[in-house]
Order: structure tokens, then C-alpha cells, then sequence
């Protein structure tokens, strides 16, 4: 197994930054999937996460100058490693104004993820920060676990509103309620509801437009159904709360898809990152 | 969203109707009477007075006039609830805190009597939110008796000063003692701490007062 990988141009570098800081928001800790072509950070649905899982995905090419891997094997050339985002966003704020970071694979006593930033410096050579980030190699037998979540059979598709004006309403309806319920339909209207003892509270937003869906098999809301009808789900506000928060730049798609009670499946792309994002109706 | 004054079918008038463009002229002023969960707002054809109180102790008093209202119409005599503070101004910022310049948040809040939840109506940028506060009994307010008449000293200072040296007071004195005299010092912060005593003066022709009226010398702790 070998990864090795350098990142020169400042702006791939902030970019790469910014995506690792929102998956650290997201996750205390994450699967990292390696190929020759594309990164996965994943979050597999458990009963610790609250049932919510992610999948996010990034063509290395748009990021890395150079990268190179081995996976565990010829027919499996791939790498699963768990790891600690956050160790890794801290380990790239150093290199904000950095000349150039390598990331490589190391296993000296234990296997790490080894991050040197080359800073500018004012004599002739350069300064170079490394960081040691523990990871664990998650063996082959595990890597069904981390399979990429299929789109589910949603009852209703729509383009979320301005991320903003969303994340504001979020945080102030998540100091009066522990749970949100969030209820679309397909003429492009949205509610977001809080209902306690002391107060209620929904916020409407309309003219949203919902995303056309390709036909595939049980891919595609059903033909027919009412354009006014609300699909809707209860979910723990604090994991919704969490998602708009680590959004620091607009994205240039943001939609939701909802299965009525069941789960709500947030899909977020940039123009080269795509982050997925399943939150579990409550019961 | 309903915009007129007109019940909802099958309820009771609106006692309290209140339209304002800018919703963050309200919940600004109320944040600076917020250090309790619970308020009781008062309202009358003059205006709507929002009062925060501390163990009988402490009373703050917030008062917008109804002018400053884009409507306001009471129709009763008075109407008085008791509202948890800390929820009317988490929806009266609803839109957030910050706002770009060019944008407010409108606000319409109505009120149909005893028993009823207080509804407000906020607008942004073409979403609407609407919020339904339950409400209390009002509680027995102090009235401090502030009679005009038995006024001795009255001074009106620009708050930012005041602010300044109530941030460098000295936490470890027990007491904060205020002295005001027609001769210097005129307006004397002191406190009694650990380390010593610590006078604030303000002369009579700073900056930053805008009135003093002092008949005699006054200590209080």
C-alpha cells in the first residue's frame, strides 16, 4: 500500500482546505477511500452518528499536481482509512500561504498520514512543517460497509433555498426545539416547523423548483402524484443545523430529497465536489 | 399570509394590531432589557412598554412610542400579557442577526386577547415566517413611584462612557457606590475592592454628559 500526493497551486490548496473543514464539521471521525482517480471521505449510517451517514467525493485531478497510489492489491487498488478530520483540517491550516504540501502514507510505528507544508521562508531554504496523522487501515473484509449509498425512492425532490437565509432560521429554531420538520411538494414549496408547549414557529419559502430526475427504475417521484401535496419528515435539528453550518461557500447545486417519514437525503455540489447527506426521520 | 386587521374565520378581533417595516428596531431595543427569561408587554394607545424584572429588585423598562410604529391600533383601553422574552426575540430575529444593507425584516405582530398566543408575522426577501407565542398571566409589576416631584438629582450621560467604566469596575467590591454633588466631584463611581478603592469621576462639562441636574449631595450604595 502506497499513497503519496503534492498540492502546489495555493488555490487548489485553500479549495482542498475548505472541503476538509466541512467534513470535520460533520464528522468526528470518517472513512477516507482512496483510488487512482477520485478521494471519498464516508460516514457510515450507525447508531452513534444518530443514523446519519455521508458521502462525499472529489476528482483527485482537480485538486493534486501529483498523485500516486497503490491499493492493497492489483484487482483492488484501492485504500480505506479511517481518520480524524479534524487532525487533518488543523494540519492545513498551517498552510494557508504555503508553497506546497505533500501528503504521504507512512508507516513508521504506526500508520500515519504524514502532511508536509513547505512555507516561504526569507533565507534560501525553505521551512517545512510536518504533521503525523494517526489513521487505521480498515482491512479489505470491511469495505462493503462503505458502499455508496443508493438514491432512495424519495416521494418528493426540490432545490433547497438561499443556504443563508436557511442557516439562519435553523439556529434560532434550534434554540426553542430539539426536532424540525421539514415538508416539501413538487409546485416548489418549502416549510420548515418547530412545535413545542411554549411556541410554534414555520418559516415558508416558495418558487424553490424541483429538480428534474431522469427516469430511472423507482428513481423518479411517482407520475401523478399531487403537485400540492407535502412530503414531509421530523429530524433531529441539531444534524441539520450542523450541515448548513459547515457549508462556507455556496454551493452551485444545493437539493433535498425526502422520503415522507423516513429519511431526508441532502445532496450539495460544487463544481468539483459532490457531498451527500442522509438524516434519519425521528421516530 | 394574512395582512389585514380582519379575524381569521371563526375567531375574535385582533385587541392588538402592530405593523413595523424594520423588525430590527424592536428586537434591538429589547435585547437591552433582556437579562430574564420573562417580560410582561403593556400596551396602550401611547405605545407598548416592555418591562423585565429581577426579584423585586430590579426593573428595566423598554418603551416604543406607537409613532414609531407603521401601525398601531389597541382596542382596548390597555392590553397586558406576560411572554417568554427569550423565545419573542429568537423569532423576531428569525431572518438572523446581521442583515445586508438593502434588506429588512418586516414585522406584524397580533394579539387576540386573554388566553390567546401572541402571532407574529416576519417577511424577508419573499419568505414568510409566522410564529404563534403562547402567553401568561401578567405578574405584579413594582412601581417604583419615580414622582417628578421628588426628584433631588437627575443626570443623562451618553451610554458608551457609562458602558466603558462599568467593564473596568472593580468585581472583587462588594458594593458599587454612586455619589453625586453640585460641587466636585459631580457624578463619583467608587467601588471597595481587594486591592483598594477606585474613584470614576465625571465632571460636570465632559463630553459625554448630556444633563445634570444636581440640588444636593447624594450617596448611595
Amino acid at each position: 500500500m502506497r499513497f503519496r500526493a503534492k498540492i502546489v497551486d495555493l488555490a487548489c490548496l485553500n479549495h482542498f482546505s475548505r472541503i476538509i473543514n466541512t467534513i470535520a464539521k460533520l464528522a468526528k471521525t470518517c472513512t477516507l477511500r482512496l483510488t487512482d482517480s477520485k478521494l471519498y471521505f464516508i460516514l457510515a449510517d450507525k447508531v452513534a452518528n444518530g443514523g446519519v451517514s455521508m458521502w462525499c467525493d472529489l476528482c483527485q485531478g482537480n485538486f493534486f499536481d501529483e498523485f500516486q497510489m497503490e491499493g492493497v492489491a492489483a484487482e483492488h487498488n484501492e485504500i480505506y482509512l479511517e481518520l480524524v478530520p479534524e487532525n487533518l483540517s488543523r494540519a492545513l491550516k498551517t498552510a494557508q500561504s504555503a508553497k506546497a504540501v505533500k501528503i504521504k502514507l507512512t508507516n513508521k510505528h504506526c500508520p500515519c498520514l504524514r502532511v508536509a507544508v513547505e512555507l516561504p521562508s526569507l533565507s534560501s531554504s525553505s521551512r517545512i512543517v510536518t504533521h503525523d496523522i494517526p489513521v487505521g487501515v480498515i482491512p479489505r473484509r470491511l469495505w462493503n460497509d462503505f458502499r455508496e449509498p443508493g438514491v432512495p425512492d424519495f416521494d418528493v425532490s426540490i432545490y433547497l433555498p438561499v443556504l443563508k437565509t436557511m442557516k439562519s432560521v435553523v439556529e434560532r429554531m434550534k434554540n426553542l426545539s430539539n426536532s424540525i420538520v421539514i415538508e416539501a411538494n413538487l409546485s416548489g414549496e418549502m416549510n420548515l416547523k418547530i412545535e413545542t408547549d411554549l411556541v410554534s414557529v414555520t418559516t415558508h419559502f416558495k418558487d424553490l423548483g424541483n429538480p428534474p430526475w431522469a427516469s430511472e427504475d423507482g428513481c423518479q417521484s411517482s407520475p401523478g402524484r399531487d403537485l400540492e401535496s407535502m412530503a414531509e419528515a421530523r429530524i433531529d435539528i441539531k444534524k441539520l443545523q450542523q450541515l448548513l453550518a459547515g457549508q462556507q461557500v455556496n454551493p452551485t447545486k444545493a437539493l433535498c430529497n425526502i422520503v415522507s417519514k423516513r429519511i431526508v437525503h441532502f445532496i450539495l455540489l460544487h463544481e468539483d465536489v459532490s457531498l451527500q447527506y442522509f438524516i434519519p426521520a425521528l421516530a | 399570509m394574512p395582512l389585514s386587521a380582519q379575524p381569521l374565520a371563526g375567531g375574535e378581533p385582533y385587541v392588538l394590531v402592530v405593523s413595523l417595516d424594520n423588525a430590527r428596531h424592536l428586537s434591538s431595543l429589547l435585547r437591552a432589557v433582556h437579562f430574564q427569561d420573562h417580560a410582561t408587554c403593556f400596551a396602550t394607545a401611547n405605545g407598548l412598554r416592555v418591562t423585565v424584572e429581577d426579584a423585586k429588585c430590579i426593573q428595566a423598562n423598554a418603551f416604543i412610542q406607537a409613532e414609531i410604529f407603521q401601525e398601531f391600533a389597541v382596542q382596548e383601553e390597555s392590553v397586558t400579557f406576560r411572554i417568554n422574552l427569550s423565545v419573542l426575540l429568537d423569532c423576531l430575529t428569525i431572518f438572523g442577526t446581521s442583515s445586508l444593507p438593502g434588506t429588512s425584516t418586516a414585522l406584524r405582530m397580533c394579539y387576540r386577547g386573554y388566553g390567546y398566543p401572541l402571532m407574529l408575522f416576519l417577511e424577508e426577501g419573499g419568505v414568510v415566517t409566522v410564529c404563534k407565542i403562547n402567553t401568561q398571566e401578567p405578574d405584579e409589576l413594582l412601581d417604583f413611584d419615580f414622582c417628578s416631584t421628588n426628584i433631588v438629582n437627575k443626570i443623562i450621560l451618553q451610554s458608551e462612557g457609562l458602558r466603558e467604566a462599568f467593564a473596568e469596575l472593580d468585581m472583587t467590591s462588594e458594593v458599587l457606590q454612586i455619589t453625586i454633588s453640585p460641587d466636585k466631584p459631580y457624578f463619583r463611581l467608587s467601588t471597595f475592592g481587594n486591592a483598594g478603592s477606585a474613584h470614576l469621576d465625571y465632571p460636570r462639562d465632559s463630553d459625554l454628559m448630556e444633563a445634570f441636574h444636581c440640588n444636593q449631595t447624594q450617596t448611595n450604595r
